[in-house]
């Protein structure tokens, strides 16, 4: 579904990405954990390019990612939906018209449908009654339900998550990952990077540890948990939860 | 009664008011076209200035800095006075509208350009990610923030340069003051003065009103 091949990415001098190789299967739920700076936002990003990769190449279905520009780069996207630590709701569009706009600008569906997607969206994340409010009048976890709805409306084959709970208070961080267990139940391609261990544990197919721009191990939740095999692994866990080492 | 025949004197007021009436005719259309022209130049260059592209920026900012800077007094007596010399004659109202147009052009340029860097970055990046082009995410999503932080500033900016088709007496256009410090010449009463502040008010008074209004309509909470 999406393949990640030799993925390098420098900032100027700097290299962030040394070589990536990930491979996610369909309806596959990879939990990708590391420390700050180790590169895992940078990844996502050039997943759908809002990151330019210095080399290496990005495929999915088979198709490049990597290679593509302009209108088709836009079409790409469209297949890869991105959820962000920071939510990024249009302050100025209710609800119903931040899971409307790119349906309408970029699917080019029409406002009708787009309507009935939206809506149906925004149920499935239970914020149907939302629909008219505005961004600001929302929780920070119903915004950041209304932002995945505004990219599953979309109907991408992917879902990217970056740190989708980092920025909630504690008490609502359990809605927003409630939906995305919905959404892996269903059968939704995705990739998670996350701090929060349980997710992982009980959501996850498959967790990848990343440190200084590399892929350090990739396991089952079982595996990397319980029986970390590298040092970096066992140090980033036990800084996790000091007290259980 | 002395203040009143100075300022408020009847017969005078009878007198100059139908030459009164057309010269706030010529005020009026004038600042429609200036803030309409200027405002529309001003969205213009700054959405130019969001492809980054040195060849444009760089005559953009010139154009910008230079229109803040110079005196419009100054710019508009060398239109006048100066490009006959060059062959071209231009009228009174067009050098108004060239000038005054453009130096709005400049301010607006600046201010939705500031407004355009004050969006969030995340703002751009949800739209590209959602498949929006460039152009799309500009209009759509970046633009209409922009335009709202922007709107106190252009209004205020906007009502200090329609207020300067004042300057326009210089130059033989027959606007609210023009007509009437003539008037007050030949009447020698200061009450055409009067009749001329009066009008002033009577158009921008509106518009101020008008504009905490339109910030209002635009007003959601950050
Ligand atoms: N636009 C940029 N320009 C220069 N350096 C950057 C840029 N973006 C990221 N970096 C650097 O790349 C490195 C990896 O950043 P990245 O955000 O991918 O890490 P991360 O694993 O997501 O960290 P965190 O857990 O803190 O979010 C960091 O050292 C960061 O400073
Ligand atoms: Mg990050």
């Amino acid at each position: 579904m999406l393949e990640i091949n030799q993925l390098q990415k420098s900032f100027g001098d700097t290299q962030v990405l040394t070589s990536i190789d990930l491979s996610v299967k369909p309806g596959e739920l990879v939990f990708v954990i590391g420390p700050s700076g180790s590169g895992k936002s940078t990844m996502l990003r050039c997943c759908n390019r809002l990151e330019e990769p210095t080399s290496g190449s990005i495929l999915l279905d088979g198709e490049h990612v990597t290679a593509c520009h302009g209108a088709a780069l836009d079409r790409m996207r469209l297949k890869i939906g991105m959820v962000f630590q920071g939510f990024h709701l249009y302050p100025h569009k209710s609800v119903l018209a931040n899971v409307m706009l790119a349906q309408v600008k970029a699917l080019k569906r029409s406002k009708e449908e787009a309507r009935a997607r939206a809506m149906e969206m925004l149920e499935h994340v239970g914020l149907a009654h939302k629909a008219d409010a505005m961004p600001s009048e929302l929780s920070g976890g119903q915004q950041q339900r209304v932002a995945i709805a505004r990219a599953l409306a979309l109907d991408p084959k992917v879902m990217l998550f970056d740190e989708p709970t980092s920025a909630l208070d504690p008490e609502l961080v359990g809605s927003v990952l409630k939906v995305m267990k919905q959404l892996r139940d269903e059968g939704m391609t995705m990739v998670v990077v996350s701090h929060e261990m349980d997710f992982a544990r009980e959501a996850a197919d498959r967790v990848v540890f990343m440190d200084g721009g590399v892929v350090v191990e990739a396991g089952t939740p079982e595996e990397i948990f319980g029986s970390p095999k590298s040092e970096r692994l066992r140090a980033f866990l036990s800084r996790l939860h000091p007290s259980a080492s | 009664m002395r203040f009143l025949d100075t300022f408020f004197d009847g017969a005078v007021m009878a007198k100059y008011l139908p030459d009164l009436l057309s010269a706030i005719v010529t005020t009026l259309w004038l600042s429609a076209i200036i803030v309409v022209g200027g405002l529309a130049l001003g969205l213009a260059l700054a959405c130019l200035r969001t492809l980054g592209r040195w060849y444009l920026t760089l005559p953009i900012v010139a154009f910008a800095d230079i229109g803040r800077a110079l005196p419009p007094l100054v710019v508009i007596l060398i239109f006048y006075f100066g490009l006959p010399g060059l062959g071209l004659n231009l009228s009174g109202p067009m050098v108004l509208i060239l000038v005054l147009g453009g130096v709005l052009a400049a301010f607006a340029e600046e201010i939705f350009w500031a407004g355009l860097t004050a969006v969030p970055k995340g703002q751009w990046e949800a739209g590209r990610a959602t498949g929006l082009s460039f152009a799309q995410t500009l209009f759509e999503i970046a633009l209409p923030q922009a335009i709202r932080m922007g709107i106190p500033p252009l209004v205020n900016r906007a009502l200090a340069i329609t207020k300067m088709t004042a300057l326009g007496s210089v130059i033989g256009v027959k606007e609210i003051l023009a007509v009437s410090s003539s008037a007050q010449s030949f009447s020698g009463s200061a009450t055409p003065l009067t009749m001329a502040a009066l009008a002033y008010l009577a158009i921008f008074l509106p518009v101020v009103i008008l504009s905490r209004l339109l910030e209002r309509r635009y007003a959601w909470a950050v």
